[in-house]
């Protein structure tokens, strides 16, 4: 069921995109419908101007959800579900001639062998002006010349039409010819083209790990195909291609030969002084790395390369008419750079690499919210969200400290003099609050959301308890007040993700390192909400209590407590905003469980799905902790600002 | 027995950051014997509110004397119960509970305090109210709530500080019979606290105004429309000729002081 649903992924996006445009026309025209019929019913900045407008919801949501079908390319393969595969097969001919293209203006706005010509003249100019003569011989100043020049004349050789051998010429023209061969082919169509069994075969664009199919599935792609073939012989013979007429070897050997007998002298260490021999070594390696660039003949005319150049741009020309519908498809659905072959498979490139297609994430996440680990569900042994059997004996351990049973009296046990051991009542204590005992066991959540949600709810569960007695006695007490006050502003305003590194390195990367990280969040601003809601209550409420014969207890408990309460729910509301942050980061740290650990893994991988399913995640686990708080806070303080 | 005696009482107040002393009151005497209704009149600044504070408790005198019934007021106590402009009510508690805090405080049992509830919320007019939130009520009805929370605890000297002031002007003359209402019916010492002439004639059986600067007591009046108040209607008593030129005296009287207070400005 889950496998046909992921399979047929595609078509369910294209019935869901259609669906969205209705909505988005529709609740367009009912807004701007509406609009016209209340236009008179209130002025201009009147806050019942905002009020109901659930159509606009509709707009902007289907707004969002066509724009993410759209940039993550959903709507091509909804609806052109080909088209990923055809456009492979151009991306192929594109893999193909980059090499070639790579040496051409076509492909990097200058010849190659411009770029070459250039760079080594220059660097021979530099050489030739600074020739260090204190460190060489009149006879080797001579011979160095002669090199310079000998490479320079070599420059002048290779840049020259009329030197180049006919062979080249032939091999040149063979090459243009060749380009023009197979721009033709594309013209001739695609008619009668059968499409292979293995193409027709593979699965669909995005339902596996590969994202495009490889091999042609349609008569337009095994044409594309095949001219790719061709065009990788072609340029396979392009790169064999060497520019290098007699004259040119000629002035190879004998500079080859002046360089040598060079480099053996400067090895000769005889009459020169260590920094001399250096200098001589130096400079003699720098000449011999210049001529090194223009001996193996890739520098050409350009004359000679402009025809290569031509036909390649001819053959886009073709490329783009042969295309035909597909080149509109790829300029309307498929933002960004398209589809990009390299080595092995073909990519997405474009706002699609790093946005997945929405039925994507649907699917990554209903892979991740399978419990069933042994099947591919889960993520790195935990399933996202289930339920466990907790040993009672696990909770016993993580509660009592091993320390309180260290204070009981007596003494552990020794093994005796024949080697047996006596466990003593403390060591059975002890056994206890390890957790060695079995005391049967209680259904649990268990999962990655549930580690997350575990370690923000226990650490609010420490930072309420604590912090609001603290803050209210700080509301009330100029002894808490200021003696606490520089304790908590002492730690507070440094962002949690400071703390981290240092609590995490004390307490550890499991559980209670994060819950102490949070706690602290959670603690601070408890405290200060709770004190700030304390010393807001009204004086006259206060007063009115005492005359009224409550006791300080009574006043605190009735009066004062409940006076802050708005304040303390509001606390609570930021402080799990910010636990819930501060916990992501943390699990991105360290920690082997949780949904920030997901997304850190998802991160090195570069697993943009996973990334997303996380976000969204998070997003959602969010909202949902502010909804249930904005309920309670509606439902246990309605009297709110209304006091 | 129940007498409050006010013996040279001063209070002065110091700025703490500059040392400059203010003398909020001085040399204030009187006494007030139980059952009488008092109101204080007076400019802004002149001390009222400072005195009243310091008879229920919450601040304590720089010098002099205070006592209710023979026992020198220390600190707030039940035996004095105080109601506020603005009510001061426990806005998360329901009418019922407010009205029953101090019996509560007092761990009285709650089907008596029930009782004792319904009896006060019924005398104040906000029968079947008990379950109401107090902030759905209006102005006038969460004042009826703070009278009815401290006569519940039955106080020998009810303190009201300017009840009424917030109320428009029509609850207001409603709540004046009210006051007059509870004050026959129970018999209570009460002093009220007020900015309006016309209130602290029809709700005074002695009417002290006071001046600033020192505040002191600048002159006392013994009069009869409250009395009157009980049988007629507060809308006659006022349109009386008697009425009428004590208010003219008072009003020109407290004219003349903010005049005094302006002018050294």
């Amino acid at each position: 069921m889950f496998d046909w649903l992921s399979v047929h992924r595609a078509d369910f996006a294209a019935v869901l995109i259609l669906l969205l445009v209705v909505a988005f026309v529709a609740s367009i025209y009912k807004g701007v419908h509406y609009s016209i019929l209340r236009k008179n019913d209130e002025v201009f900045g009147d806050p019942e101007r905002t009020k109901g407008g659930w159509y606009w919801a509709v707009t902007g949501v289907s707004t969002i959800l066509l724009l993410w079908f759209f940039f993550s390319w959903g709507m091509a393969r909804a609806y052109f579900p080909n088209a990923a595969n055809e456009m492979c097969q151009i991306a192929k001919i594109e893999e193909a001639i980059s090499p070639i293209k790579a040496r051409l203006p076509i492909g990097s706005r200058y010849y190659k062998s411009t770029i070459l010509v250039v760079r080594n003249a220059q660097q021979l100019e530099t050489l030739e002006e600074n020739i260090p003569s204190a460190v060489f011989s009149a006879s080797e100043l001579r011979q160095i010349d002669t090199a310079l020049a000998q490479t320079n004349s070599l420059i002048n050789i290779l840049s020259d039409p009329s030197k180049q051998s006919e062979d080249t010429r032939q091999a040149l023209a063979q090459i243009t010819a060749d380009i023009e061969a197979i721009g033709e082919r594309l013209d001739q169509g695609y008619d009668g083209l059968e499409v292979s069994e293995e193409g027709r075969n593979q699965p669909r664009w995005g339902v596996t790990d590969t994202e495009i199919p490889l091999i042609p599935m349609t008569a337009r792609g095994m044409m594309f195909d095949e001219v790719s073939v061709q065009a990788k012989d072609i340029t396979t013979a392009f790169l064999k291609l060497r520019n290098l007429p007699d004259d040119a070897k000629t002035t190879i050997a004998s500079t080859k030969a002046i360089l040598a007998d060079l480099k053996d002298a400067a090895k000769d260490s005889s009459g020169w002084t260590e920094a001399d021999v250096a200098e001589r070594g130096r400079f003699i390696k720098a000449l011999d790395r210049i001529f090194k660039r223009l001996d193996d003949g890739i520098i050409f005319p350009s004359e000679a390369l402009a025809g290569v150049n031509s036909s390649i741009e001819t053959l886009y020309d073709k490329i783009d008419d042969a295309q035909g519908s597909l080149g509109i498809v790829d300029a309307l659905f498929f933002p960004g750079h398209g589809v990009v072959k390299s080595k092995t498979l073909c990519i997405e490139q474009g706002s699609s690499r790093w946005l997945p297609k929405p039925f994507d994430v649907v699917a990554k996440f209903g892979k991740l919210a399978n419990p069933d680990l042994e099947n591919g569900g889960g993520y790195k042994g935990t399933t996202l969200l289930w339920w466990k059997w907790l040993p009672i004996a696990d909770v016993v351990d993580f509660i009592i400290p091993d320390m309180l049973v260290d204070a009981l009296p007596g003494s552990y046990g020794t093994h005796g003099d024949d080697g047996s051991f006596m466990p003593t009542y403390k060591d059975k204590v002890l056994a206890f609050a390890q957790g060695d005992v079995y005391l049967g066991s209680i259904p649990m959540l268990d999962g990655h959301i549930w580690d997350s949600l575990f370690r923000v709810i226990v650490a609010m569960a420490f930072g309420i308890c604590l912090g609001v007695p603290l803050g209210i006695y700080m509301g009330v007490s100029r002894f808490f007040k200021s003696f606490f006050d520089p304790m908590i502003e002492l730690y507070r305003p440094v962002p949690p993700l400071a703390w981290a590194p240092l609590i995490l390195t004390i307490f550890g990367i499991q559980d209670d390192g994060k819950i102490f990280l949070l706690f602290m969040v959670a603690f601070a601003i408890m405290v200060i909400s709770a004190r700030t809601g304390a010393s807001g209550t009204q004086l006259s409420k206060i007063r009115a209590s005492h005359s009224l014969g409550a006791s300080n207890q009574q006043i605190l408990r009735n009066v004062i407590l409940p006076n802050a309460l708005p304040e303390i729910l509001t606390g609570i509301r930021i402080a799990i905003g910010v636990c819930w942050g501060t916990l992501v980061a943390a699990e991105m740290l360290a920690g082997t469980t949780g949904i920030g650990f997901i997304e850190n893994v998802a991160r090195t991988v570069s697993d943009y799905e996973l990334i997303w399913v996380t976000i969204l995640v998070m997003g959602l686990l969010g909202l949902m902790f502010d909804l249930i708080m904005r309920k309670v806070i509606s439902i246990t303080i309605p009297w709110r600002g209304k006091g | 027995m129940a007498d409050l005696n006010c013996t040279d009482l001063c209070m002065t107040f110091t700025n703490p950051q500059t040392g400059d002393k203010v003398e909020a009151l001085k040399d204030i005497n009187f006494s007030l014997k139980k059952g009488e209704l008092l109101s204080v009149l007076g400019p802004s600044g002149c001390g009222k509110t400072t005195l009243l504070n310091m008879i229920a408790g919450f601040i304590n005198p720089t010098s002099g004397h205070l006592e209710l019934g023979g026992n020198k007021i220390e600190s707030p106590g039940v035996e004095r119960g105080m109601v506020f402009q603005q009510g001061a009510l426990f806005e998360w508690l329901p009418v019922s509970k407010n009205v029953d805090f101090g019996l509560r405080m007092k761990k009285m049992d709650p089907r008596e305090s029930e009782k004792l509830v319904e009896k006060w919320l019924n005398i104040v007019g906000l029968n079947g109210f008990g379950n109401t939130p107090t902030y759905q009520l209006s102005g006038g009805m969460q004042q009826r709530v703070a009278l009815a929370r401290c006569l519940v605890n039955n106080p020998d000297l009810i303190l009201m500080d300017e009840p009424l002031g917030a109320l428009d002007a029509l609850t207001r003359e409603k709540m004046q019979s009210l006051i007059l209402e509870l004050w026959k019916e129970t018999g209570k010492t009460i002093i009220i606290i007020t900015h309006s002439v016309e209130e602290a004639l029809l709700l005074g059986e002695r009417l002290f105004v006071m001046a600033p600067r020192p505040g002191r007591i600048y002159k006392e009046y013994q009069l009869p429309f409250a009395e009157q108040g009980l049988t007629t209607s507060l809308r006659d008593i006022k349109q009386q000729e008697d009425f009428s030129t004590v208010r003219e005296e008072i009003l020109t009287m407290i004219w003349d002081m903010e005049e005094e207070i302006m002018g050294s400005v």
